[in-house]
C-alpha cells in the first residue's frame, strides 16, 4: 500500500464502505444487548463478535445455546448460515487470489456480506484495477465496519446488562432474522425455500436435538434448487 | 442456559475457525476455480432456509409466555415480514417490528 494509486484506492474503499455503518452498529448493538440478556459474560460476547465476525451466525448460535441444543446441532446450523461466504469467497478468487497468502488470510478474515458486496462490484466495474490496487480497496472498505462491529458489540453488551426483562429481548431474534430473510425473497424460488423452511420446521418441532431445524433446513435448500430449476425450464429465471 | 463456560468457548472457537475456513476456501485453498453449478443452486437458498426454520417455533410459541401463541409476537412478526418485503429496508423492518411489538405488548398484555 505504498504507491499512491493503491494509497488513493484505499481511501476510495473508506468512503464506500462508511455508509454501512448505517446497517453495521444498530446490528452490532442489538447483538451486544441480546447476547447479554440471554446470559453470555462480556468477554464472551466479545469473543463472538471477534473470533466469528458474522452477525446472523452469532445470533442463531446464541439463541441454540439458549435453548441447550446438542454441540452438533449448534455448528452445523451456525455455519450453515455462514455457507454463503464460500460463495464469496469464490467470486474474490480471480481478483484477490495471487496475494500473498498472509493478505488472503485476512482478507478471509474480514470477508463480510458488506465488503465482499462493496468488494466485487468495484472489481467487476474496473477490472483494470491492479491487484494491489483491489487489495487495497478491500481493506479500505473494511476498515468504517469491522473495527465498529467490535466496538458497538461491546457498547451492546455494557447496554444489555441495564435492560430489564419487561422489554421482551426473547422477541430480538425472531425480528431481527425475519428482517434479514424478507428482502431476501426475491423470487419465487426463495419464497418457496423460505415456505418449505417453515413448514416443516413446525411440522417437526416435537422432534429432540433439533432435529426439525435440520430436517427443515435441507428440505428447504432443495425446494429452492428445484423451484429454480423448474423456472429456468419455463423461461422465467432472471 | 444450562451451558459450562468451557463448553460455550468450544462452539465460539470452533464456529471461528469453522466460518474462517469457509471464508478461506477458494481465495486460500482451492484456487480459481468455479463451484458446480448444483452446489451453487443449493447455496443460493441457505439463509432463507436456515433462519425461517429457526425463528418459526419461536415465532407460535414463545417460551416467555410459556409457549403459547401470543397476538403481540404475531403480530410483531407479521409486521416485520411485510416491511422486509415491501421496503427491502432491514432496519427499517426491525425497528417497525419493535414498534408494533411494544404496543402490541402495551394494548394487549
Amino acid at each position: 500500500m505504498t504507491s499512491p494509486n493503491s494509497r488513493s484506492a484505499f481511501w476510495l474503499g473508506v468512503r464506500h464502505g462508511a455508509p454501512f455503518l448505517f446497517v453495521v452498529i444498530p446490528f452490532a448493538v442489538l447483538f451486544g444487548v441480546v447476547a447479554t440478556e440471554a446470559g453470555f459474560n462480556l468477554a464472551q460476547v466479545m469473543g463472538f463478535s471477534v473470533l466469528v465476525i458474522a452477525g446472523a451466525s452469532q445470533f442463531a448460535a446464541i439463541q441454540l445455546i439458549t435453548e441447550n441444543a446438542p454441540t452438533a446441532v449448534i455448528l452445523a446450523t451456525a455455519l450453515a448460515v455462514n455457507l454463503r461466504m464460500a460463495m464469496y469467497s469464490a467470486s474474490l478468487t480471480p481478483h484477490l487470489g495471487a496475494a500473498p497468502l498472509w493478505q488472503r488470510a485476512l482478507m478471509a478474515y474480514f470477508l463480510v456480506d458488506q465488503s465482499y458486496a462493496v468488494g466485487v462490484a468495484r472489481f467487476e466495474k474496473h477490472p483494470e484495477m491492479s491487484r494491489a490496487q483491489k487489495t487495497a480497496y478491500f481493506f479500505g472498505v473494511i476498515l468504517p465496519i469491522c473495527p465498529m462491529w467490535y466496538l458497538m458489540t461491546y457498547a451492546g453488551a455494557v447496554m444489555g446488562q441495564e435492560i430489564p426483562p419487561e422489554y421482551a429481548l426473547d422477541f430480538a431474534v425472531p425480528i431481527t432474522f425475519l428482517a434479514l430473510i424478507a428482502p431476501a425473497l426475491r423470487t419465487l424460488a426463495h419464497v418457496a425455500a423460505a415456505l418449505v423452511s417453515v413448514a416443516v420446521a413446525l411440522a417437526l418441532a416435537f422432534l429432540p436435538y433439533n432435529g426439525g431445524l435440520m430436517i427443515a433446513s435441507i428440505a428447504a435448500m432443495m425446494a429452492g434448487a428445484q423451484v429454480e430449476l423448474w423456472l429456468k425450464r419455463q423461461n422465467r429465471w432472471t | 442456559m444450562d451451558m459450562s463456560s468451557t463448553q460455550i468457548w468450544t462452539i465460539i472457537a470452533l464456529l471461528g475457525i469453522g466460518t474462517f475456513l469457509i471464508r478461506f476456501s477458494f481465495l486460500g485453498i482451492i484456487g480459481d476455480r468455479e463451484l458446480p453449478e448444483w452446489v451453487l443452486r443449493h447455496l443460493r437458498y441457505t439463509p432463507v432456509s436456515v433462519l425461517p426454520a429457526l425463528i418459526a417455533p419461536l415465532v407460535l410459541w414463545p417460551e416467555a409466555t410459556g409457549g403459547q401463541p401470543d397476538l403481540a409476537r404475531i403480530l410483531a412478526a407479521a409486521v416485520t415480514l411485510l416491511l422486509g418485503v415491501t421496503t427491502k429496508n432491514v432496519l427499517a423492518a426491525i425497528f417497525g417490528g419493535a414498534g408494533t411489538l411494544y404496543l402490541g405488548l402495551y394494548l394487549l398484555g
